[in-house]
C-alpha cells in the first residue's frame, strides 16, 4: 500500500490551529534555528485523507475483536469496552504527573487501592505500580533482590538461576541487571529439575527466576522443594507473572516461596496489547524486599490523603513519571468487574479451555511433554509434520488462511518445531472447535497436499514476507524525494 | 454469569467431559493442595458496568488539576491534540492486535511503524529510528548502554542540566559494577561549561549525554558537545523536545550519533504519567547496536511491497542474555498516536504549534519577568516553551496561591533557589490565560497587576 508520503502535496493539512493571538517575540539567534533545506520531510495531507489511509491500513490486521489468537504465553483475552471510555474519561486523561498531589487525589486513591488487591491476588505485601511492562518488571525485581543482597554486606551475589525453558526477557533482564545467567535443566517431565537445582546454587546465587506455571504450561508441582533450595542457600525466588491467567483465586506466588513477582496487566487483566504495546508490568513482593521499592510508592497518610512517596532505601526509578496509569486505569477497572468469584471462574476457563484443545489436538501432533492435566496453555510439537518435510513455521502460516491467528511458534527452545498454544477463558468452544477443525485440517494436508501448507499463506494482504531480503537490503524509513532535505 | 466468559457451566460439563476428567478440580491435580486457595480472595466487586462508570465518576471529580490551566512541563505537556487521533487509536484493528509477529496479517501496524520510523528520523535529522521505547527517559538510559556496547567504554558524560527525574532513570540502568557517570556542570547562564566537560572526556568515555533544550528550557548549540565527543571518540547523545525540533537545528546536523526523546508531546495525552512513548533515532551503521523492535520494508513472494519485524537477532527472544536490551513490550499504540498526529499537523501544522509555544511562552516570560521582585535565573540564553523564574515568595507557597486563582502555576525547582519556577506554556495557553497568569502572580508578589 501507499504510504502516507506518497499521498502528500504542497498546501494541504489535516488540522485547523487557532491564530496566535500574542505578540511576535524576538526569534531564535540564525546559528540556532534549523537548517531549512526542503523542510522537514512531514507528510500533508487532509484530514480525511489522513483517516483514510490509516484505516486502510487498519484493514490488513488480524486483532483480537476479529478472531482468536491462540499465542502462548501471550494470554491474548478480550479487551473490554467500557474500560477504554473510562481511561479516556475527563479528569482522567488528563492529569499531569507533576500536578500537586491534592489535585489528584482521585487517581492516588485508584492507584494505591489497585496496588492492595495486586497484593491481595499474589498473596505479597508491597507494590510498584511503576513498571512499563513485563521485561521492566522483571529488571524491577532483580534490582530488588540486588538491593536486598546489597544491604546485607552480601554483594558478590550476581548469579541468577534459570530454567532452559525462560522466556528470552528473563536472561535479558539479568544481563542488563549487572548479573550472570546460570541454566537449571528440566527433568522429562518438563518441569524444573530439582537436582540440578541444587548443584547449581552456591554462595553467589542472586536469584532464581521462573515462570510458574512453566512455558510449557504445566505447574512446577515440586514448588515448595525448589523455593526452598534456593533460600536454603541465602537466594531469592522471582516469579515470571506473564502465565498468572491460570492461578487466579487458585493459587498465589507469595504462598509458595516466592520473594517477588512481575504481573502483566495487558496478558491477566486485559488491557490492550496496542500492535505491541503499552504494557504494564506491576511488581509486587514481600517485606524482605519492598523498602527498596523503585520511586514513587502511593502511601496514604492518618487523614485519608495519598501522596507519591519514596521507600526507605529506594533501588531508583524506571520511569520519568509514576507508571501507566491509562493502563492501570483499565486493569483496575476489570478487577472490580470480575470480583473475586469472577477471577477464579476466568482461570477455570482458561485451565478448562486449554485442556480441551490439548484433548482434542494431541492424536494429530506429538505432544512431548503429555504427562498429566496442562494450566492455561500447552506446547505441542511439530516434528511429526517436519519429517514430511512441512515446518512449524509453514502450520503457521497456513492457518493465517483459515483466518485464525497463529500460535506461538519455536518457543519453549526445549521442543522441537514448538506450538504453544493458548486459547484464555474468553474464547467460546464455537471458537475453540473452529480452531481444532483448522489444525486438524492442516494436519491433513500436509499427508496430502504439502504445497498448501508450504506455500501459504494465499488468503492474506501479502503473501509470505522475505525476511533475509530485509536484513540484507536494510530499508528502515522511506527515502526522501528529489530535492527534499537530505541530512 | 459474566460477561467476558462465554462458556456456561453445562458447556464447560462438556468439555471436561472430552478432556476425559470428573471435574474441574482434576485439572488442579498437579497444584500442591497445601497451596490451593480455600476461599475467596478478598476483592470488592463484581460491579456492574452501570456501577464502574459512577465509580469512575467520582473518582474524576476528585481530580480538579483536571479543569484548571496547566502551566507545568517538566518533560509532560499540555498540548492540543486532533480528534482524529483518538478515531484511529480505538480502531480495534489497532488496538486489539498483537505484537506483529505474523507479519502477513499485520501489515497496518508493521507499515504504520515504519512511517512513525520516517518521521522520526527526518524530525531529529538522523538516518533511521526505532519502534519506540518505553519512554524518553527510558530511552535515554538505554542509548548510553548502547553507546558502552559500540565503544566499550564505561564512563558516560551527563549534562548536569538534564531532566533530574531522567538521571535517576539512567543511574538506575546504568548500576553496574564498572560503570562511572559524570556530571558536567552548568555555569551562570545555564549552559554547559565546556572546558569542565573537556578536563572529564577522556578515552574511557563512551558518551556525551546532553538535553535539548535543557531541563530550564534552554537552548544552546550543540556542535562544540559533538565535537568534544567525537575529539574522544565518544557518542553524542541528544536527549530532543520534538515538539523544539521543527525551529531548532536538528540535532543530526549538529553531529548527533544518537538521538532520543519524549514522544507525549506529539499526540499523546498527559495521563498522569503514561503510557508515553520514547523515540530513538541513529546513524544506519549503529542500527544493528540498538534496544528495541525496528521494522523494515521488504518483498512477499509475488515482488508487492510488505513490512516485518526486522534485525531481531539483537532481540531478547533470539539473543537471550546477550540480546541489546530484555526490552519486549514497546509503546506501539502510542508510538501510532504521534504518526497519526504528525500525518494530519503535517509539515505546516507541527512548524505552527511549535512556533506558538515558542511566542507564548515568550510573552509570559516577558510580562512575569516584569513583575517588581521576579528576576530571571538564566539571563539572555534563549529559550523554547518553559523557563525558569525566582519570584520573591517562596515556590510551594507561590503554587498554592495560585491554585487558589484556579492556575497550576509550575514546578517549584529548589535546587535553584526557594522562589524559582519551572514554567510552561504551550499552543493551548491562549492569551488571557498568559495574562491571568501575570495577574494572578503579580497580586502574589505584592505589587497589584502590572
Amino acid at each position: 500500500m501507499r504510504t502516507i508520503f506518497d499521498i502528500c502535496s504542497p498546501g494541504r493539512i489535516g488540522v485547523s490551529l487557532p491564530e496566535s493571538d500574542v505578540p511576535e517575540q524576538q526569534g531564535l539567534p540564525e546559528d540556532l534555528r534549523r537548517e531549512d533545506r526542503g523542510g522537514i520531510g512531514l507528510p500533508r495531507a487532509s484530514e480525511g485523507q489522513v483517516m483514510r489511509h490509516f484505516i486502510n491500513l487498519s484493514s490488513m490486521n488480524y486483532h483480537v475483536d476479529k478472531g482468536m489468537y491462540p499465542l502462548g504465553s501471550c494470554t491474548m483475552k478480550y479487551n473490554p469496552k467500557l474500560h477504554e471510555n473510562l481511561a479516556r474519561m475527563k479528569g482522567l486523561s488528563d492529569l499531569h504527573p507533576l500536578a500537586p498531589e491534592k489535585e489528584v487525589q482521585g487517581t492516588l486513591e485508584l492507584m494505591h487501592h489497585l496496588g492492595e488487591l495486586l497484593c491481595e491476588i499474589t498473596g505479597f505485601s508491597g507494590v510498584s505500580l511503576q513498571p512499563a511492562a513485563g521485561a521492566q518488571g522483571e529488571f524491577c525485581g532483580i534490582m530488588l533482590i540486588k538491593s536486598y543482597h546489597d544491604s546485607r554486606g552480601e554483594s558478590h551475589r550476581n548469579e541468577v538461576l534459570m530454567p532452559d525453558s525462560a522466556h528470552g526477557t528473563n536472561p535479558a533482564t539479568s544481563s542488563l541487571a549487572d548479573c550472570v545467567v546460570i541454566g537449571v535443566e528440566s527433568n522429562e517431565q518438563g518441569l524444573v529439575d530439582p537436582e540440578d537445582l541444587r548443584k547449581k546454587v552456591g554462595p553467589n546465587t542472586a536469584a532464581f527466576m521462573l515462570t510458574n506455571p512453566n512455558t510449557l504450561g504445566l505447574f512446577e508441582s515440586h514448588i515448595e522443594e525448589l523455593t526452598s533450595i534456593v533460600h536454603e542457600a541465602g537466594g531469592l525466588n522471582y516469579m515470571d507473572g506473564a502465565n498468572m491467567n491460570a492461578l487466579l483465586g487458585i493459587a498465589r506466588p507469595g504462598d509458595m516461596g516466592f520473594d517477588v513477582c512481575h504481573l502483566n496487566l495487558h496478558k491477566t487483566f486485559s488491557t490492550p496489547h496496542g500492535g505491541g504495546g503499552p504494557g504494564s508490568g506491576p511488581v509486587a513482593c514481600n517485606d524482605k524486599l519492598a523498602p527498596f521499592l523503585p520511586d514513587p510508592v502511593v502511601r496514604d497518610d492518618d487523614d485519608g490523603v495519598f501522596h507519591l512517596g519514596r521507600s526507605r532505601e529506594s533501588f531508583g526509578r524506571l520511569l520519568a513519571f509514576h507508571g501507566h496509569a491509562g493502563v492501570l486505569y483499565r486493569a483496575y477497572a476489570y478487577i472490580l468487574t470480575m470480583g473475586a468469584e469472577g477471577l477464579r471462574e476466568a482461570s477455570e476457563a482458561a485451565l478448562i479451555n486449554a485442556n480441551y484443545l490439548k484433548a482434542r489436538l494431541s492424536p494429530y501432533f506429538d505432544n512431548p511433554f503429555d504427562h498429566g492435566p496442562c494450566m492455561h496453555e500447552f506446547v505441542l510439537s511439530g516434528d511429526r509434520q517436519a519429517k514430511e518435510g512441512v515446518k512449524t513455521l509453514d502450520i503457521a502460516k497456513r492457518l493465517l488462511d483459515y483466518g485464525i491467528h497463529a500460535p506461538t511458534v519455536y518457543f519453549p527452545l526445549i521442543v522441537h518445531e514448538a506450538l504453544m498454544i493458548e486459547p484464555t477463558e474468553t474464547e467460546g468452544l464455537e471458537e475453540l472447535d473452529r480452531f481444532v477443525d483448522a489444525m486438524i485440517s492442516i494436519a491433513e494436508e500436509v499427508d496430502e497436499k504439502p504445497h498448501l501448507v508450504t506455500d501459504a499463506p494465499v488468503n492474506t494482504p501479502v503473501l509470505r514476507l522475505d525476511e533475509v531480503k530485509a536484513v540484507k537490503d536494510l530499508c528502515l524509513v522511506e527515502p526522501r524525494e528529489e530535492g527534499g532535505d537530505e541530512e | 454469569m459474566n460477561r467476558f466468559i462465554p462458556d456456561s457451566r453445562a458447556n464447560r460439563e462438556e468439555m471436561l467431559r472430552t478432556i476425559g476428567v470428573d471435574g474441574f478440580e482434576d485439572l488442579l491435580e498437579p497444584v500442591p493442595e497445601k497451596f490451593r486457595l480455600e476461599g475467596p480472595l478478598e476483592l470488592p466487586g463484581p460491579v456492574s458496568e452501570l456501577e464502574l462508570v459512577r465509580n469512575f465518576e467520582e473518582l474524576a471529580c476528585r481530580n480538579p488539576a483536571s479543569s484548571k490551566p496547566c502551566f507545568i512541563g517538566a518533560g509532560a505537556y499540555d498540548h492540543f491534540i486532533p480528534a482524529a487521533v483518538d478515531h484511529i487509536l480505538l480502531r480495534s484493528e489497532f488496538y486489539t492486535a498483537y505484537t506483529p509477529y505474523q507479519a502477513e496479517v499485520s501489515q497496518g501496524t508493521l507499515q504504520a511503524i515504519f512511517e512513525y520510523q520516517t518521521m522520526i528520523a527526518r524530525l531529529t535529522g538522523m538516518e533511521m529510528a526505532n519502534a519506540s521505547m518505553y519512554d524518553g527517559a527510558s530511552a535515554a538510559a538505554e542509548a548510553c548502554l548502547m553507546a558502552m556496547r559500540v565503544t566499550r567504554r564505561q564512563k558516560v558524560l551527563v549534562a548536569g542540566s538534564i531532566n533530574p527525574r531522567w538521571l535517576d532513570v539512567v543511574r538506575t540502568y546504568v548500576r553496574r559494577k564498572d560503570f562511572q557517570l559524570n556530571e558536567i556542570p552548568f555555569l551562570e547562564d545555564g549552559t554547559l561549561d565546556i572546558s569542565a566537560a573537556r578536563e572529564m572526556a577522556g578515552d574511557d568515555t563512551a558518551a556525551v549525554l546532553v538535553q535539548y533544550p535543557s531541563y530550564f528550557g534552554l537552548i544552546e548549540d550543540l556542535e562544540p558537545l559533538a565535537e568534544l565527543a567525537h575529539g574522544n571518540k565518544a557518542l553524542l547523545v541528544v536527549a530532543a523536545d520534538p515538539v523544539a525540533l521543527p525551529l531548532l537545528r536538528s540535532p543530526g546536523d549538529a553531529g548527533a550519533d544518537i538521538v532520543v526523546g519524549e514522544g507525549q508531546s506529539m499526540g499523546i495525552p498527559l495521563s498522569f504519567g503514561g503510557p508515553y512513548a520514547g523515540f530513538m533515532a541513529a546513524g544506519k551503521k549503529l542500527a544493528r547496536k540498538m534496544p528495541g523492535r525496528i521494522i523494515g520494508r521488504t518483498e512477499d513472494r509475488a515482488g508487492q511491497t510488505g513490512y516485518v519485524m526486522t534485525l531481531q537477532t539483537r532481540e531478547q527472544h533470539i539473543r537471550r542474555e546477550k540480546a541489546t536490551s530484555n526490552i519486549c513490550s514497546n509503546q506501539a499504540l502510542m508510538a501510532l498516536a504521534s504518526t497519526v498526529y504528525l500525518s494530519l499537523m503535517g509539515e505546516e501544522g507541527f512548524r505552527e504549534v511549535s512556533s506558538q509555544c515558542y511566542h507564548r511562552s515568550h510573552y509570559l516570560e516577558k510580562g512575569l519577568a516584569g513583575i517588581p521582585g521576579v528576576s530571571r535565573v538564566f539571563d539572555k540564553t534563549p529559550f523554547f516553551r518553559e523557563f525558569t523564574l525566582s519570584f520573591p515568595v517562596g515556590a510551594t507557597e507561590f503554587t498554592s496561591k495560585m491554585l487558589e486563582h484556579g492556575i497550576l502555576a509550575g514546578l517549584p525547582l529548589p535546587e535553584l533557589g526557594e522562589g524559582v519556577m519551572l514554567i510552561t506554556a504551550t499552543e493551548k495557553r491562549d492569551r488571557s490565560q498568559l495574562d491571568s497568569y501575570i495577574t494572578a502572580a503579580s497580586e502574589i508578589c505584592g505589587g497589584g497587576a502590572s
